[in-house]
Parts: structure tokens; C-alpha cells; sequence
């Protein structure tokens, strides 16, 4: 079939099962909207920003389990969208980002918005093309979705010049991608994995460390079932909430900078460090030397890179997380005896005991962890959650009962403040049936702002949860602590009308100062279907606490929740 | 015990496609690993390209450079030696006022000679392991050399 790259465009995206396309139209991408306008194989949802467009995709992807696409144009178009790559990036989230570009004649003279886009995007995405033939175009693309969702995931970009778009070139979509230079193993060593469960078996105080790829994985089940069977206690990630579900009696907490006294103290005290789908990132481990000093460490992980980074792994076992746990539950139903970390179980539970993950309601205004704490009562498993970047999220991971995978979406390797709102947008259009909550902050929020039109125009309702504190409250928090309260530039006092802000767009707004208030809003926001802001006022100084301070060692929090005072 | 920083040399067939390049040296440059010399060049009657590139780092850093490596997709194969055949060359520009028979001499120890005369200066070449070449253009200093220049290290496993 001879067709234009932009048809293609069109052709490839139905035939990959794509339903919807995030993004923002342009000059050098103008040929692929003129089709996308004719078609109607998939739903383009018009963010109001590039960036926005970019997180919709991964909160779609993180929610379905899909590739996210999104879809930009040249120069500033890309640039906009640069912050939404880096971040799928560092979160490992699969997407396609495909961005128009200046034709190719007058590509390198500085062009009416010419950028060197796979310049720019080379460092922060898995792979990324120029496409300088129509004729490659096919290929390029089902490259593109199998390189995005094969071993580890990441984005790919792929960049097409305007005359590309306009070129006619044979289609052929029907063959197998064939990559000689990159074939991810999926299938653990065998004999390596019997090794680590045998070092499971003679342990006596195992702790598995649980990580976003066993989500990227689709491994919980196994994971939940590896964990039953041996009984073994677990701590999971900021990336890895709802693996294991909260309800689970051996899920000990989240780890790190703010994990619970119980999961850093399991940590400091394991002599096995089961790690699976995680990467022992800076603000898990702490200061590196301190970190699981006594323990010897198995690491399963697809990528070969991350093992023996940061930590040395003992028993580095590089694979798919769901193949290698299928293996390891095979052999260590023969192998493990639970009975033996009773023991062991006895002292995290004292661990538990001595400083539960808690907060006091000490004075007048709400604590943002009551809020968080409550819409996991009214809502729990019938939400999903994205956040943006700050105390509010940490408070989320802490204290919102996740129940299952893919309930969460938020920014953990960049820290991307900005992400929650146009993440909630996209996981609203992942799944519809349940509601989609956007916890976030007065600072965070005001960073796409805009994605109020997107939500409104496309009938993706969102309910945006705004922790105001009058603060950029994290950075407050560090300044408090450790630059002698000079609370430099971190004071949000100055604020817009959220109520207004929302109905200026066509959204409901609430501004909340009790519990009772809380409740209401929340009920009304969600019986209104339409987007929200909820602007709840809480306690200015409340802390994340536990804290380990940034290169302290993990045994060593802050546990008290003393604010300013 | 791994943290010894030593000199190493490491070999990667690419796909011999555009970007490849930058996408190594932008890998390099991102992680903060030293790039000391690098030669590209096809392999004869293949689609691949031979890098040799000459680094410094511990233990653990080089394996943390040949595994990213391996991660970025057009890399074929990354090949991090240890017994191997090291050669560089190195062109040395003289003024034909200098001790041209001594320099001969000079360049002649390490597998080289004087390969043009011109009218106003000779160039002398040498090809020898990178090691020997840094001697040699120590030896050469006081025959005041008006220009130097360095290829960078080949390599192949024994």
C-alpha cells in the first residue's frame, strides 16, 4: 500500500492497538493531524501543554498497563515536552512521543523552530530516531513500541521531518521486529536462582525489598504468592506501592528518606537483602556504607546495569521479574521453611510497636495524613491515585491503603512537580469506571494549571486534592530543619481563588477547613463528575516524618513531628 | 579493593548508522567517566563500525561503563580487555634545522621513520604502544617538535 508518512503515522498507531493519543499540534507535525482529523481508529485528547500531554501518557500507561503516545511538534513543542521524557525515564515508564520536525532541506539552518531534537532527547529516553525516508518509517515504528515495552521499559522518541510526513512510500506493517543489537534476557540462570533461594533457606533474617518492576513485570501475583509461601517479611518502594496491597500482615511499609521506623529498622538488621525490580536508589539505601551493612544481597533485575551499581549483589540474578520469581517459588516450595523467621517476624513486630507511622492531631487544623487516611476510607480500592511532587506525596505513599498494582501514579525518580494533574487526566481515560484523585500541593498544582481546560473539554473529571499549607512545604521542611528556619523563597501566602480558579474553567472548587467540610466536598466533587479542586487548609508545619536526613544512615530518623515549634 | 583506579581499554562494535557516535560520548559525558583517546572506524565489508576507547576508572566503574554501553541499543557487542595487542601512532612535525639523522634514529626504536620531507620541516611517525609513544615524544622534546599529533589507541585481544 503506498501512503504519506503521516498516514502511516495513523496506520501504525491502529495497528500497534492504540485508543488514545495525548498531545498538542503544529507547524512540522501538521501533515499527521490533517489525518488525524480523518480518522477515527483512536482518540486524540488536546492537552493544553506540551509537558501535560507528555504525563497524561504516563499516567495512562502506569494505569493500563499500556504504551503511552503522545504527539508534539518542533522546536518548542519538543522542548515543552523534554521534562515528561526525562521523567518516563528515570520512572521507566513505556511510551512513544512522536514530534514533528523541520523538512529535512532546511534541517541545520537554524529553521523557523528547528531544534536538534534527538540531540536533546538522546540522554533522557531509552532510544530515540530521526526519520529522514518515509520508507523507514514502518520499521521505525514497531521498533519504536517493541523497544518501549521490552526489558526495561522507557520512552522512545521518534522524530519526523515535515516533508517525511508529506513523502509516499510503501506501508508494510505485517513482520516481526528483528533487532540484532538488542534482545533483553528475560529468563533468570537457573542455577543462579537456586543459589538465592538456597541463601533464602539458611537466612534467618530475610527481607524482601520489593521495586517498580515487579509492576512493570505484572508479577504481584507471584510476588504475593513467593511472600506467602515463605512467609517472608517485606518492604516495597515509593515505585512499588500496591504490589503486595495493605492489608498484607508480612508488608512491613514503604522504605527510605521517609519510610516507616519499621521497614529502615528491617533494613539496617536483615542478613538477606531480597531484592526484586528495585535499584537501590539514593533516597532508599541513604548513606550506601550503612546500608544492610550485615546482609548479603540477591538482586533480580531485567536490567544488567542496575545490579552491583550501587549495592554489591551476592547473587545478581539479571531477568524478567516474573519468570525469575515464577522459578524461585518453584524451588523454594521445596527448600523454605517458614517457621524459621518467626523469630524474626517478633522483632519487626516490635519495630512496629515502638514507633508506628502515625501523626497527632494536636491542634485545631487538619493533618494532611487525616485527609489522605480518609479518602482511603471513602474511597480505597474504587480510586486511583496520582500525585505531584513533595510532603504531599510522601504523606500519600505513607498513608493511602493501596490494595493492588497499578493504583498509583506519581513522579518518583525526577520528582517532577506538575506531574499529578495531567497524570490524573490520563489515568482517568485508562480507567473510567473508578475515581480519579490527584493528591497534590499549592505549590504543585499552579505548575499545569491549565490541564483544568483538558479535563473539562474531554469529560475526564479529576479530583484534585490540594494539601495547602501556604508553603512550597517539602523545601520548607529541609529549611526548617537544616538551613535555621530562613525560609527563603518557599512562603506561597500569595494565592489564587481555587474556588474561582475551577469554575472560571467549568470545575467545582471547595475550599475545606474541617472534617465534616472535607467529607462533604469530597462526596459532592465526586456526585458533580466533573474536575475539582479541593482546597483543603491544613496545619502549616506538620512535617514528613520518619526522615533520614539526605547521606545519613538509614537507622538513623527523625521521628518526631515537632514543625517550628 | 575495587576502587583502584587503572587504565583500561575497551572495544565496541556499533551499527555503523549516524548518531551512534554521540550516542557513546554522550553516555561518557552524562555518567562522568573519562574518555582519554577514541578511534572510530568501519569494519571492512560489514554494517558494523570498531570503537576503541581508552578509559580510567575502578573496577566497578568499568563495569558500570561496559554494561551502559550494552544498553544503548545500536551496540552490537562491548568487549572490555585484558591481554591484548595495543598500537598508537603519532606524527611529529620537525624543522629540517634539527638533527634529522638523530631523529631518524629516534623514531626507528619505536617501530617508525621519517615518512615526508618538505621544504621547510620532515615528519617523523611512529607506531608503538601507547606507552612507548608518550617516551618518545619525551625524547624527541629537545629537538623542539613544531607539531604533534596522537591517534589514539587500537586494540585487539590476544
Amino acid at each position: 500500500m503506498q501512503i504519506s508518512g503521516a498516514q502511516m503515522v495513523i496506520e501504525a498507531l491502529i495497528k500497534e492497538g492504540v485508543d488514545t493519543v495525548f498531545g498538542y499540534p503544529g507547524g512540522a507535525i501538521m501533515n499527521v493531524y490533517d489525518e488525524i482529523y480523518k480518522q477515527d481508529g483512536f482518540e486524540h485528547i488536546l492537552t493544553r501543554h506540551e509537558q501535560a500531554a507528555i504525563h497524561a501518557a504516563e499516567g495512562y500507561s502506569k494505569i493500563s498497563g499500556k504504551v503511552g503516545v503522545a504527539m508534539i511538534t518542533s522546536g518548542p513543542g519538543f522542548t515543552n515536552a523534554v521534562t515528561g521524557l526525562a521523567d518516563a525515564y528515570m520512572d521507566s515508564v513505556p511510551l512513544v512521543v512522536i514530534s514533528g520536525q523541520v523538512p529535512m532541506t532546511l534541517i541545520g539552518t537554524d529553521a523557523f523552530q528547528e531544534i536538534d531534537s534527538v540531540g536533546i532527547s538522546r540522554s533522557c529516553t531509552k532510544h530515540n530516531y530521526l526519520v529522514t525516508d518515509a520508507a523507514d518509517l514502518p520499521r521505525v515504528l514497531k521498533e519504536a513500541f517493541y523497544i518501549a515495552n521490552s526489558g526495561r521499559p522507557g520512552p522512545v522518541h521518534v522524530d519526523i521531518p515535515k516533508d517525511v510526513t508529506a513523502q509516499i512510500a510503501e506501508f508494510d506493517y505485517d513482520f516481526e521486529v528483528e533487532l540484532e543489537t538488542y534482545k533483553p534476557t528475560t529468563k533468570g540462570n537457573y542455577r543462579q536462582i537456586k543459589k538465592a533461594v538456597d541463601a533464602i533457606a539458611n537466612a534467618s533474617r530475610p527481607l524482601f525489598y520489593l521495586g517498580g518492576g515487579i509492576i512493570n513485570s505484572n508479577a504481584s501475583d507471584e510476588i504475593r504468592e513467593l511472600v506467602k509461601l515463605t512467609g517472608i517479611p517485606a518492604v516495597e518502594t515509593f515505585m512499588a506501592r500496591g504490589v503486595l496491597g495493605h492489608e498484607n500482615p508480612l508488608l512491613i511499609s514503604m522504605l527510605g528518606m521517609h519510610g516507616s521506623y519499621a521497614a529502615n529498622m528491617a533494613m539496617s538488621e536483615t542478613d538477606l537483602v531480597i531484592g526484586i525490580g528495585a535499584r537501590f536508589d539514593d533516597r532508599v539505601t541513604g548513606k550506601l556504607s550503612e546500608f544492610a551493612k550485615n546482609a548479603g544481597v540477591i538482586h533480580v533485575d531485567i536490567d544488567p546495569a542496575s545490579i552491583s551499581k550501587l549495592v554489591k549483589a551476592n547473587y545478581p540474578i539479571v531477568g524478567d521479574v516474573k519468570s525469575v520469581v515464577n522459578d524461585m517459588t518453584t524451588i523454594a516450595r521445596e527448600k523454605v521453611d517458614k517457621q524459621r523467621y518467626e523469630p524474626w517476624l517478633e522483632t519487626i513486630a516490635n519495630f512496629e510497636r515502638l514507633h508506628p507511622l502515625s501523626y497527632n492531631e494536636d491542634t485545631p487544623n487538619l493533618k494532611p495524613q487525616w485527609v489522605i487516611e480518609k479518602v482511603g476510607e471513602m474511597l480505597g480500592d474504587n480510586a486511583n491515585i496520582s500525585t505531584d511532587v513533595g510532603q504531599h506525596q510522601m504523606w500519600t505513599a505513607q498513608f493511602y491503603p493501596f490494595s493492588r498494582p497499578r493504583q498509583f501514579s506519581s513522579s518518583g525518580g525526577l520528582g517532577t512537580m506538575g506531574f499529578g494533574f495531567p497524570s490524573a487526566i490520563g489515568v482517568k481515560k485508562a480507567d473510567k469506571e473508578r475515581v480519579s484523585i490527584n493528591f497534590t500541593g499549592d505549590g504543585s498544582i499552579l505548575m499545569n494549571i491549565q490541564e483544568l481546560m483538558t479535563s473539562v473539554e474531554k469529560k475526564l473529571p479529576v479530583i484534585n486534592i490540594i494539601l495547602n499549607n501556604n508553603y512550597l512545604g517539602m523545601v520548607r521542611q529541609w529549611q526548617t530543619l537544616f538551613y535555621n528556619k530562613r525560609h527563603s523563597e518557599t512562603d506561597l501566602s500569595t494565592q489564587p481563588d481555587f474556588v474561582k480558579l475551577a469554575e472560571s474553567f467549568g470545575g467545582v472548587g471547595y475550599v475545606v477547613r474541617t472534617k465534616k467540610e472535607f467529607e462533604d466536598a469530597l462526596n459532592d466533587a465526586i456526585k458533580k463528575d466533573v474536575v475539582a479542586l479541593i482546597d483543603v487548609k491544613i496545619e502549616r508545619l506538620e512535617n514528613v516524618m520518619p526522615m533520614v536526613p539526605a547521606g545519613g544512615s538509614l537507622f538513623n530518623m527523625m521521628l518526631e513531628n515537632k514543625g517550628d515549634k | 579493593m575495587n576502587e583502584v583506579s587503572q587504565r583500561r581499554v575497551i572495544s565496541v562494535i556499533v551499527i555503523n548508522e549516524s548518531s551512534v557516535l554521540s550516542r557513546i560520548t554522550d553516555l561518557f559525558s552524562a555518567r562522568g567517566y573519562n574518555i582519554e583517546s577514541l578511534t572510530v572506524a568501519p569494519i571492512p565489508e560489514s554494517k558494523y563500525s570498531r570503537l576503541t576507547i581508552v578509559t580510567s576508572g575502578s573496577l566497578r566503574v568499568s563495569e558500570q561503563i561496559t554494561k551502559q554501553l550494552h544498553k544503548l541499543i545500536p551496540i552490537l557487542k562491548v568487549i572490555e580487555h585484558e591481554d591484548i595487542v595495543e598500537k598508537e601512532m603519532a606524527l611529529v612535525k620537525f624543522s629540517l634545522d634539527e638533527d634529522i639523522s638523530a631523529i631518524d634514529t629516534l623514531a626507528q626504536a619505536y617501530n617508525g621513520k621519517i615518512v615526508n620531507v618538505g621544504d621547510n620541516s620532515v615528519i617523523a611517525m611512529v607506531a608503538d604502544e601507547s606507552k612507548r609513544v608518550g617516551n618518545f615524544l619525551k625524547a624527541i622534546q629537545k629537538y623542539n617538535p613544531k607539531e604533534i599529533v596522537r591517534s589514539g589507541a587500537v586494540a585487539l585481544e590476544r
